[in-house]
């Protein structure tokens, strides 16, 4: 049990961080709040990739000359990294999209409160 | 040579649009609409051309960038594909021909971005449909997510806070479809969805499929508004611009649903989806409610284009249905309802332009009978596509429902079948109530200028009454379609 | 002559005369023309199928196919040749008479009228000519559709709760036949109509047998006006005099028991309805709507009122022919369609007369009214005898033949239902007549005279034909050939 649970730390990490980011989401109040807790729900998908292509004792994937195709297991696994590089640009592009709504809504309102926001809907 | 370019020249097409639109438009903002048009009917045509290049079943496979797949992404063109792109393709030109007069009207000034972000919207969708890598899924879902927002938050005054909330809701859905893509990376190691169906027989039994098979449809659920997950779709319809909600509304569920269909019936395949859990019969269920849910709460209405988001709740699950039904006759009506619902839902929205832009208010409990005189082929476009959504033969939603009926008999699910029959009447209750309005409520006023003809401009009539013949064109010819359809039902189905 | 392409003509004609009629909307005299000439064109290319039906034989045309294996296909078979004699012949006749209650009431919106009844009648020969349930499920929701205008016409309050009362019952049972059609094809993979069934024996057993034809009979029962899911049609009384004459004499409710015969004669077939007792569930059904709808008949005060209950109960007469599931009971049957759109015609174009003329539209205001609308009246009582079943109005023959066909399947019960429900019948419909003869009228008739002629003389034409028909069923049309070979051709 405790193999299991130490042996999967870094799952448990992104869970945690998962929980964290959906935290902000459903219960702040704020919106500028909310947009960060997005931010870190999806940093913690980052972590959840990044984790899955770690290996012990294995380098950065860097081809350098006279390498084999055989000793593959002596580097970390590339394509999740790269992955993860795209998914940071539309990290960041959702956030800069979700600021920019902010500021459309703020300069209406005058308020980021979402309770404030429902009332002078009404 | 151009036809073995076609999967990667379509989307593009409305990538290259977009910068064009971006540049010009900037600089001359009346330039917008036009090159946008272009680059669209240019995305149309070719998508034509590919369409009958692999009608016969065929499939066009291109390797981006020269990388071979598994390791390179691929595109997969094949007649399911083509068929969707064209689909999307076709409404999203008439809702932009549509959208001169309503650009000029209701976003002055912002033309120019507004055009670009279309172009940019319909170069994720495309990608989406072609794409045969999940991670490239992904990246192409997302930028026609943002660029969605952004549209959604062209609107009234309230638009920004639904574009806003939706932006939340989407990207925790984008995120679970990319946490669940990363489930499968792990068992299989592939990320190519042809070459990932042929490995996952050997590893179904591994939880972590089932959990990344689960993670994908939640993720991809919101997208499609799969009930109870559909909560953003109605406000970002009712509050965003006439031509954003006619623009959107009609394809953007559409994709993700199609989106599911790949994932459930391609990927997995109806032998190995309900392996770990009953996924089909759970994805049916929500399916069914959401029928009925966005039936109801579409009769409840006052607000026309609230109306119609909540019918497309409710149209979106007779797709999911149709998927979750794992039948020929479920798959021919949930590809047949994705044009289906794709030219009804176009027609209703524009419909909804037309009197925004004329009326200034979609407002039910105000319309009576001077509309049907002041604007009578629009109403009659209205008639069509109403009496069509309920399901009325010969227009076109009555052959999705037809093929969706004989599935569900076909699996001996009455209960399911009972579902589309009393959609069917719900949905005759709420648009029998506009329709009563439009031709029967007597109007207010006597004044000589409720009852003179004051249709709108022709680019707005003519794209709106052509949606609307093409309802029924397409009921009467529907043969023609299924029997492209039939080819591309995947094998084993 | 190649008769081929008769079927779809007689189809499209009065489709073709919809747009003439909405571009001539501001002169009515040309609008009229429109209306008139589709009929007579139409009349006479259903006449022209008459030869094919004595023949026993069936004129196929195959459009194209609407889905995989299910063509829209139109199928001039003698059943369906007879129904559309009638249907057309009556809108002729109704045309006339329409333009007369029309202009005399100074009705609106009439071009619209017209236009809907054009498109109602394009529908229902549709309906007659169906070559197979998808066809015929797609005219019958047209004409659902193209009556609705028709139903809340006057856009009074009552017209237009009636209008919703009519699309719920009526889009419903669209809705149930689109099932049982469903379930039809998934059974026997095809839809086309067979006479004698199209459903193989074997495929199913006894309890989706009685679900499938239930969900049928809800789906046809409810235009065929069947208690308890007849209550549209008196509520549908709201609309204009010659839309309840055509539509809910002619045209609506007989679409319905027309698809009654279908489908019991040509989806089921008598053998299979025989098999699984199905032809019990239909006879007790029409029994007690004949009885119900008579009792509930006498309760009524307002003429059309009566008249539609009268309907609910002889549409019965029709299901109940074709539950006898023998030839004699079947050409009853069929002939009690011809015999009930004459008889009913006749007394609903009265009842316009007399609200037209006189702005009465209760039996109790009715006295003496006959000294003012001799013609009218003696019409109306020709009509009534007939319903009641004597000789020499051709109710009487149809009704001859019900009653010899029950016996032939040597059953009582529905020979007894049939007599008492002759009796309730006079019971009826005789005080009106007596009012109209023998009571003393008021002195607000003094400046009254008859009808326009527009409604005198086709309320005269049917009157007369339904004695012509009561005399020799042969004659002209050979309606009584038809109804025989449309019937023996089950068996």
């Amino acid at each position: 049990m405790t193999d299991f649970l130490l042996g999967h730390y870094a799952y448990w990490f992104t869970i945690l961080v998962l929980a964290v980011g959906l935290y902000g989401i459903l219960v702040k109040r704020n919106l500028v709040k909310k947009t960060i807790g997005l931010s870190i729900f999806q940093a913690g998908i980052i972590l959840f990739f990044v984790a899955i292509s770690t290996k012990w004792n294995a380098s950065v994937p860097i081809k350098v000359k006279g390498s084999h195709v055989s000793e593959a297991a002596n580097f970390m696994n590339p394509l999740p990294q790269t992955l993860m590089l795209t998914a940071i640009v539309v990290g960041v592009a959702t956030i800069g999209v979700a600021l920019t709504l902010l500021i459309a809504i703020y300069k209406r309102y005058e308020t980021l409160d979402e309770e404030e926001l429902l009332e002078k809907f009404q | 040579m151009i036809v073995s370019d076609l999967p990667v020249l379509i989307p593009l097409t409305f990538l290259v649009s977009a910068l064009v639109v971006t540049l010009f438009g900037f600089w001359k903002e009346r330039w917008g609409y036009p090159l946008a048009v272009l680059g669209t009917l240019l995305a149309v045509c070719l998508s034509l051309y590919g369409f009958f290049q692999v009608m016969d079943g065929s499939m066009m496979r291109y390797e981006v960038g020269g990388w071979a797949p598994p390791v390179g992404i691929e595109f997969v063109y094949d007649t399911l594909s083509a068929f969707i792109v064209l689909v999307i393709n076709s409404v999203a030109l008439i809702a932009l021909i549509h959208s001169r007069v309503v650009g000029k009207t209701e976003f002055p000034g912002k033309r120019g971005g507004y055009y670009a972000v279309a172009m940019l919207l319909m170069f994720g969708f495309n990608g989406m449909v072609i794409t045969g890598d999940l991670f490239n899924l992904y990246v192409f879902l997302e930028i026609s997510s943002l660029s969605s927002y952004a549209l959604i938050a062209i609107g009234d005054k309230k638009a920004p806070f639904a574009a806003f909330r939706y932006l939340l809701i989407g990207t925790v859905g984008g995120s679970l479809y990319l946490l669940g893509i990363g489930f499968l990376y792990v068992v299989t190691g592939t990320l190519n969805i042809i070459d990932m169906s042929a490995m996952l027989p050997q590893v179904i039994d591994n939880s972590a499929v089932i959990g990344g098979l689960i993670l994908m449809v939640l993720g991809i659920g919101i997208k499609a508004a799969l009930f109870p997950l559909h909560g953003w779709l109605p406000d970002s319809y009712t509050h965003a611009s006439s031509t954003s909600s006619a623009l959107i509304a009609p394809i953007g569920t559409k994709v993700a649903a199609y989106v599911v269909l790949r994932i459930m019936l391609y990927l997995f395949g109806d032998q190995l989806v309900d392996i770990g859990l009953p996924v089909t019969s759970i994805v049916g269920a929500l399916a069914a409610l959401g029928i009925l849910y966005g039936s109801i709460m579409a009769m409840a209405q006052s607000e026309l284009k609230k109306m119609l988001a909540y019918s497309s709740v409710s149209q979106i699950g007779y797709v999911i249905m149709g998927i979750s039904l794992s039948n020929p006759f479920g798959f021919i009506g949930a590809v047949l309802h994705i044009l289906n619902h794709a030219l009804m839902k176009g027609t209703l929205f524009l419909v909804a332009g037309n009197l925004r832009e004329r009326e200034g208010h979609t407002n039910i409990l105000k319309f009576d009978e001077s509309y049907r005189k002041k604007y009578p082929w629009t109403m009659a476009a209205f008639t069509t596509a109403a009496l069509s959504m309920v399901g009325i033969p010969p227009m076109a939603g009555f052959f999705s429902k037809w093929y969706l009926a004989l599935g569900t008999i076909q699996n001996s699910n009455w209960l399911l079948l009972a579902v589309i029959l009393i959609s069917s009447l719900l949905n005759a209750v709420y648009f029998f109530r506009v329709l009563e309005k439009v031709y029967m409520r007597s109007s207010a006023s006597e004044s000589t200028s409720d009852t003179e003809r004051q249709e709108v401009v022709p680019s707005m009539l003519w794209t709106t009454t052509i949606a609307a013949a093409a309802l029924i064109i397409v009921g009467l010819f529907n043969a023609s379609i299924v029997a492209v359809i039939q080819h591309m039902i995947p094998a084993g189905l | 002559m190649n008769l081929t392409l008769v079927p779809i003509l007689a189809v499209l004609v009065s489709l073709v005369a919809v747009p003439l009629i909405l571009l001539s909307a501001r002169k009515p005299n040309l609008r009229e023309f429109w209306t008139i000439a589709a009929a007579v064109v139409k009349f006479g290319l259903v006449l022209t199928l008459i030869p094919t039906a004595l023949e026993g034989e069936s004129i196929r045309y195959v459009l194209w196919e609407i889905a995989p294996d299910l063509p829209l296909a139109l199928n001039a078979d003698p059943l369906g040749i007879f129904f559309a004699v009638i249907a057309s012949g009556l809108w002729l006749l109704t045309s006339f008479y329409s333009i007369g209650y029309m202009r005399g009431h100074g009705e609106v919106k009439q071009t619209r009228y017209f236009a809907s009844f054009a498109i109602c009648l394009s529908s229902t020969i549709g309906v007659a000519f169906s070559a197979n349930l998808l066809t015929f499920i797609l005219f019958y929701e047209m004409l659902t559709i193209a009556t609705y205008p028709l139903v809340i016409h006057s856009e009074t309050d009552k017209a237009i709760a009636a209008g919703r009362k009519y699309l719920t019952y009526t889009l419903t049972a669209g809705l149930l036949l689109i099932a049982a059609a469903g379930i039809t094809y998934s059974l026997a993979g095809t839809l086309t109509f067979q006479a004698g069934g199209l459903i193989p024996e074997g495929v199913m057993d006894q309890s989706t047998a009685i679900i499938l034809f239930l969900l049928f009979l809800g789906g046809v029962g409810v235009k065929a006006g069947l208690i308890p899911i007849h209550s549209w049609l008196p509520s549908a009384m709201a609309a204009p005099t010659p839309v309840s004459a055509l539509l809910h004499a002619v045209a609506v409710v007989k679409s319905g028991v027309f698809g009654v015969i279908r489908v019991v004669g040509f989806v089921f077939g008598p053998s299979m309805m025989m098999d699984f007792g199905l032809d019990q569930i239909l006879i007790v059904a029409a029994g007690a709507t004949i009885i119900l709808a008579s009792l509930l008949a006498f309760k009524q005060d307002n003429l059309k009122l009566r008249l539609a209950y009268s309907t609910v109960g002889h549409l019965s007469y029709i299901v109940l022919g074709a539950a006898l599931l023998t030839p004699i009971g079947f050409t009853g049957s069929i002939l009690h369609i011809s015999a009930h759109a004459t008889m009913k015609i006749t007394l609903f174009f009265c009842a316009g007369a007399i609200a037209v003329n006189l702005h009465k539209k209760n039996i109790s205001q009715l006295d003496g009214i006959a000294s003012v609308m001799p013609w009218t009246m003696a019409a109306f009582t020709i009509g009534s005898l007939g319903l009641a079943g004597f000789p020499p109005v051709n109710g009487f023959v149809s009704k001859w033949y019900l009653a010899y066909g029950s016996l032939q399947g040597d059953m009582l019960i529905p020979v007894l239902v049939l007599v008492f429900s002759g009796l309730l019948n006079v019971g009826y419909f005789f005080p009106i007549i007596k009012r109209a003869y023998f009571h003393e009228g008021g002195s607000e008739l003094d400046n009254h005279s008859e009808a326009s002629p527009f409604m005198v003389v086709p309320l005269t034409i049917t009157a007369v034909a339904s004695i012509i028909f009561g005399i020799a069923p042969n004659l002209f049309l050979h309606l009584f050939d038809m109804a025989s070979t449309a019937a023996t051709s089950l068996f």
